[in-house]
């Protein structure tokens, strides 16, 4: 049995990262940076040993438990009360592997912030740090905790290191923009909790532990009336339509790793949390609702993919094909069958990895031009090959091209679906084929073509971004071409789920 | 009851020495020559803190007072509770009282002397006791409240506070007088036993009686619609005094409250409950409501204290053994954020002498450490984790959930996102608005020292509470 404590370390670094931190002086901003970036490394190492580490066909639900009593036999808290039990499924796994990527190029990337980078990396560490305890805590308190503490720094990340956004008719302020995203995030977490609340009534076991409100009985109309307020609550994270629109104004405005760490990974936690609390807790709930949100998930979908189409700002562009993609994350978990929630938690890795590389991809380019408007670039390809390599790579695996993560976990998603619901299966294809619209015309408009002499003194990516990017590229190709180590895990998980199967 | 009239008078020797304290500092003021004045708030800190020191070795609930005083675990939360949050007022009012007020001697003195009233509010067991000692809180209050008398803002608060505070102590003599007509006895324990004893009847006279005594304690703790005075009040007030209603005047009519409803009332419980409910109801809405509109800083804190009470008050609506532990749980977690944040504003008044919401803009720029801590005190007020906020309202909403009050913890979830907007426009102005000067500004030491403190309390509510919870356990288990 392997030690829990590896989990409590991927908390824990960035928590003493972000606490170090603290003590350094402001002004010697290449400690901070080396921090960081040795912070993201480390979490980048640990991620892959617990992923590797993870044993598939060990039949235990959940491996690298530990449990450390916080608050106890007082009160109306039984005997476990408050536990800080961590534990990881395969479904977490995959989560952890994505959030150490991230991070890790995040922190490459952030390197060449100036401005006060020390507050910067501060902020991003505590939301490090709530990402992974959502993805290792099997307590519901925590859970929450981390939940929270995830949401917490962005209004100061996205109003202080982020970038407003101008239209010839209206303009997108980076503090309207942080205002919108952390009270959409914070007004959905009224719902969960309100939701945490009934099930903790409604167990009457004294204890906020996943693994034993799992096995409790719930009455099937108590199901009914809770899970709509656990999809609603995390499907807002997850950008479910149409409570999606902090999700492109929130993305678009924050700071390039901000946004990499936000779309990559927090719109899982919401993805995370319709699977752990909704599905895993109240199947029968989940079952009668299904219908319902496979529906707004396709709507996602070809909406998002619409929207997408139509921005002429590559980040807008990007936030909402991250609306589109996931959709299918959402489509794939409506559809209650084994290979459908398996694409759609391949969905969540890959659209995690592909996301963060699209938008590592637009920071690098708007930190020189500043610009974002595709239009007036062009022919980039021959003063930039690399980055356009990577961008096209990026683009690539988000119309699903065989070969690369995004074909491996759509192609899943759709078969899913095509079980159940033929026709949303269909439209599901549609939004991919819109996608590839938006895709090719934003790479042939910008990066192919004659060469546009306003853009002659662009500079290839820096040595750190292209690392970043690479990590990226390859766990693309991984999946990609080899998707059984995620596939091994997935599978095993979403088979244990209540209801899938 | 009162049975032998043989008391152990040695039971209330660390209020005997907070008396002893507060004539000292007036000595000290008018006799020593040459004593500098500048010592007195440390004086009177270091003798808080001592006779806090102390009053964790003075416990015994064997003897009752005859009935009067109970001298438990309750009482020693209390008291711990009430010397701290005096002691950090104290060093707090250093700098504004030496250089605005006069007769700082008094100032102390009165702080000392409010700090007892507040403590036996929190031990008495006898509804006139409970009242003397309200009035003892009360009248200190009022002076200090109106102690800038050259300040037209402080007089007219301290005059509306003063006017409405009597017309509230009115109505909760009468209400004790009905109820004293009802049981026949003021003490508290022998009032429940009338009532368990039968008002199978609709008894007009105790309804009145419990609605009155409600009103007059609603002022006091400041719930809507009794709270009128208290943006008024918290604006004119000197600054440290502000931070001193928010937090002691506060606590102490809950721990009142607390004692009298769970001691006298539990046998009429259905009597009351509804109507704490809905107090508790209005209150959360309207203090976040208006919080939403408000310019000045002082006003902002004074309405978002408003609706922390209708948390609080929620916790004795559902009143059980499990909520009241986490009531005082959480109103110490309260207690050290809202000083906290009082400590920057306290800081920032006396180096800039500005109280309205945009004249923060840039704090991050020009006293980074006070704007890291009063972030981190907004926050913790809107109940986002890592700080004391989170953990201390999700064990209070837990626990009114539990006991059948779903509803009220739906409210108080939805108040708590409404407040969180407020909270960021100010943090707004902190880190993302330009300075109106670049410079750096110079916080004196112990201001720095005491939010770095504070924040530290913050944290460790928010993050291990352990010894804190079960601290707030153990108090309130032998209410009922």
């Amino acid at each position: 049995m392997q030690s829990g404590y590896v989990l409590l370390a991927t908390i824990a670094v960035p928590l003493f990262a972000a606490l170090a931190l603290v003590f350094v002086p402001a002004r010697m901003a290449n400690v901070v940076r080396i921090i960081a970036v040795v912070a993201g490394f480390a979490l980048f190492g640990l991620s892959l040993y617990i992923f590797f580490a993870y044993q598939v066909g060990d039949g235990d639900q959940y491996q690298f438990q530990m449990r450390w009593n916080w608050i106890e036999n007082t009160g109306f808290l039984g005997e476990r009360g408050i536990t800080l039990h961590l534990g990881i499924d395969g479904i977490a796994a995959p989560m952890v592997l994505l959030t150490g990527i991230v991070t890790f190029a995040g922190t490459l990337i952030s390197w060449k912030i100036d401005y006060r980078n020390r507050d910067f990396f501060i902020l991003f560490m505590l939301l490090v740090a709530g990402v992974f305890g959502v993805f290792v805590s099997l307590d519901l308190f925590f859970w929450f905790f981390f939940y929270e503490l995830a949401v917490l720094p962005m209004y100061l990340l996205i109003g202080v290191w982020g970038a407003s956004s101008t239209f010839p008719t209206f303009s997108r302020t980076k503090e309207y923009s942080a205002l919108k995203l952390t009270m959409y995030l914070v007004a959905a977490s009224v719902p969960i909790f309100v939701g945490i609340f009934a099930v903790f009534v409604e167990a009457d076991i004294g204890t906020f532990d996943l693994v034993s409100l799992h096995e409790a009985q719930y009455d099937p109309n108590f199901q009914k009336v809770v899970f709509p307020l656990f999809v609603i609550g995390c499907g807002v994270l997850a950008g479910l339509w149409p409570f999606h629109t902090w999700s492109p104004d929130g993305h678009v405005a924050a700071p390039t790793a901000v946004s990499m760490l936000h779309a990559g990974v927090l719109m899982k936690l919401g993805a995370f949390g319709i699977i752990r609390l909704g599905m895993q807790l109240l199947p029968v709930g989940a079952e009668f609702w299904m219908p319902m949100l496979i529906t707004l998930g396709t709507i996602n979908v070809i909406y998002g993919a619409i929207s997408a189409t139509a921005q002429t700002d590559f980040k807008y562009m990007v936030g909402y094909s991250s609306v589109s993609h996931m959709g299918y994350v959402l489509m794939g978990l409506a559809t209650m069958n084994p290979i459908g929630v398996n694409g759609a938690v391949l969905q969540m890795f890959s659209h995690g990895v592909m996301t963060a590389l699209m938008f590592a991809m637009v920071g690098a380019l708007y930190d020189q031009a500043h610009v974002r408007q595709m239009s007036v670039f062009g022919g980039l390809a021959q003063r930039m090959p690399r980055f356009v390599t990577f961008f096209a790579i990026a683009g690539l695996a988000s119309l699903g091209l065989p070969g690369l993560s995004g074909f491996v976990a759509e192609f899943n998603v759709f078969v899913g679906t095509f079980q159940t619901y033929p026709a949303l299966g269909a439209l599901g294809i549609l939004g991919a084929a819109i996608t590839a619209v938006y895709i090719l015309r934003m790479l042939a408009l910008a990066f192919f073509g004659p060469p546009n002499e306003r853009w002659a003194d662009l500079k290839e990516m820096t040595t750190l971004e292209t690392v970043g990017g690479a990590i990226l590229i390859a766990f693309m190709l991984l999946m990609g071409v080899f998707p059984s180590p995620f596939v091994d895990r997935i599978a095993e998980s979403v088979l244990q789920i209540p209801g899938v199967g | 009851m009162p049975s032998e009239l043989n008391l152990d008078y040695s039971l209330l020797a660390p209020e005997f020495c907070l008396g002893g304290l507060a004539a000292l500092v007036i000595a000290l003021d008018l006799f020593v020559p040459g004593f500098r004045k500048g010592w007195l708030p440390y004086v009177t800190a270091a003798g808080l803190l001592a006779i806090m020191g102390m009053s964790l070795g003075w416990t015994d609930v064997d003897s009752d007072f005859a009935g009067l005083l109970y001298i438990d675990k309750y009482t020693l939360f209390f008291r711990v509770f009430f010397t701290a949050t005096a002691a950090a007022v104290a060093l707090l009012s250093a700098q504004l009282v030496k250089e605005r007020l006069r007769h700082p001697g008094e100032y102390y003195a009165l702080l000392v002397l409010s700090t007892i009233g507040a403590i036996y509010m929190a031990a008495a067991r006898e509804l006139l006791t409970a009242y003397i000692s309200l009035e003892l809180l009360s009248f200190s209050l009022y002076v200090l409240v109106s102690y800038a008398k050259f300040d037209a803002k402080s007089n007219e608060g301290g005059m509306k506070y003063m006017l409405l505070g009597a017309f509230a102590s009115a109505l909760f003599l009468y209400g004790l007088s009905l109820i004293y007509g009802g049981a026949g006895s003021t003490f508290y324990d022998d009032i429940a036993a009338a009532y368990s004893n039968g008002t199978d009847a609709y008894d007009l006279g105790l309804l009145m009686g419990l609605a009155l005594v409600l009103a007059g304690l609603g002022f006091k703790v400041a719930a809507v619609p009794f709270h009128m005075w208290t943006p008024d009040a918290y604006e004119g007030a000197p600054l440290p005094i502000t931070g001193y209603l928010s937090a002691t005047s506060k606590a102490a009519g809950f721990a009142l409250l607390l004692r009298l409803f769970s001691g006298a009332f539990m046998p009429v419980l259905d009597d009351w409950q509804w109507m704490i409910a809905s107090l508790a109801a209005i209150t959360m809405v309207l203090g976040n409501l208006v919080a939403l509109q408000q310019h000045n800083i002082k006003r902002l804190l004074a309405y978002s204290s408003i609706g922390q009470v209708g948390y609080m008050l929620m916790a004795l609506a559902a009143l059980s053994a499990d909520t009241a532990g986490a009531l005082l749980f959480h109103m110490a977690g309260y207690v050290i954020t809202n000083m906290a944040a009082f400590t920057c504003v306290i800081a920032w008044s006396n180096l800039t002498g500005k109280e309205e919401i945009r004249d923060y803009r840039g704090m991050a720029v020009r006293a980074p450490l006070l704007a890291a801590v009063f972030t981190a005190a907004l926050f913790s007020l809107s109940g986002m984790p890592l700080f004391a906020g989170f953990f201390t309202k999700f064990i209070l909403f837990q626990a009114v959930a539990q006991e059948g009050f779903l509803w009220l913890s739906v409210i108080a979830v939805i108040m708590s996102m409404v407040s969180l907007y407020y909270y960021l426009m100010v943090i707004k102005e902190l880190y993302i608005s330009e300075p109106e000067e670049p410079d750096l500004v110079r916080v004196p030491a112990l201001l720095n020292g005491l939010a770095v403190a504070l924040v530290a309390g913050v944290f460790y509510v928010g993050i291990y509470p352990r010894h804190l919870y079960e601290a707030a356990q153990e108090a309130t288990k032998l209410l009922f």
